[in-house]
């Protein structure tokens, strides 16, 4: 049976998922949500490259290319963010965080 | 052919398994090194597909800088994770519901999609014969000249995620004795030496 875009789709489908489910999962833990966005991330750059191979375009690859680059400064930027955090805090809870001053 | 199919199952089949590690493992680190794996494998799919240039890309930039900068925040902060699993049960329906919905509707539209006509008629960057042309050669001819503004712009965020990230995590603790390297060399001899003369007996 050939490959084709369909297989990829699912896959990727499954896995952006597996990313919401765990964002749902792990509700407590920032670390385990960044992890689950990256895995989103992830589903969403497979479901870019399939379609760019299977209509025979390129701007598909360019675009997931951005789509990396931002997906690493974000989880540079929201780790170092969970570091203060924790700096000042003592804890990384999503429920702590509900302080807006100060 | 078959080569391909048993190639595409297997990664995919570890990529889901892995990309479930990642959620549900019940220490952090494992949960990262299946991440670092479902990054691998994503990349392994990416050179199935014949995007070679993405999938080194993902290998370098996840698995080298990202995989690692989490496993860094993982192992620096001192974080009881146990106590951060125990409303675990209580979102689980949650997050079975929704991840339910969310698969079926994709499921549904990937049964029920069409590519139109004209989109394959008129491809905005054709990708040229690989066998002639390599992959990444194909992307840096277009990235450089049509996309350039975007990319030039994909590395100010990088710059500015940087710039951001180290402004966070930097502190400046008073009390803290430093070199000053300025200071030490900018000492001269008449602040630091004095020239007495001193009396027989009559002490300084």
């Amino acid at each position: 049976m050939e490959i084709g875009l369909g297989h990829y789709l699912t896959v990727a489908a499954i896995l952006f998922t597996i990313g919401v489910f765990g964002i749902f999962l792990n509700r407590k833990n920032v670390i385990t949500i960044l992890m689950s966005i990256e895995l989103m991330l992830l589903a969403v750059n497979i479901n870019f490259v399939a379609f760019s191979v299977y209509l025979h375009d390129l701007v598909g690859q360019v675009f997931a290319m951005f789509i990396l680059t931002v997906a690493a400064a974000e989880s540079a930027i929201g780790l170092a963010i969970l570091v203060v955090y924790f700096r000042n805090r003592g804890s990384i809870a999503v429920e702590d965080i509900n302080m807006m001053k100060g | 052919m078959i080569v391909e199919s048993l190639v595409f199952y297997t990664f995919s089949a570890i990529l889901l398994v892995s990309g479930a590690m990642v959620i549900s493992a019940r220490n952090p680190v494992h949960a990262v090194l299946a991440l670092v794996a479902t990054f691998f494998l994503g990349a392994g799919l990416f050179v199935l597909l014949g995007a070679e240039f993405l999938a080194m890309t993902l290998v370098i930039v996840y698995v080298g800088a990202v995989a690692v900068l989490f496993l860094f925040v993982v192992m620096m902060l001192d974080i009881s994770f146990a106590e951060l699993r125990q409303g675990l049960r209580r979102y689980l329906p949650v997050g079975g519901v929704v991840g339910l919905v969310l698969v079926v509707e994709l499921v549904l539209v990937e049964l029920h999609w069409t590519v139109l006509p004209r989109v394959l008629s008129k491809p905005a960057a054709p990708i040229p014969p690989p066998d002639q042309v390599s992959n990444s050669h194909a992307l840096g001819h277009i990235l450089y000249t049509q996309y350039f503004y975007l990319f030039q712009a994909s590395g100010l965020i990088l710059l500015i995620a940087m710039i951001g990230a180290i402004v966070l995590s930097l502190r400046s603790r008073a009390h803290v004795r430093r070199q000053s390297i300025a200071e030490q060399v900018g000492r001269r001899t008449e602040d630091a030496v004095a020239v007495r003369r001193v009396p027989t007996g009559g002490g300084v």
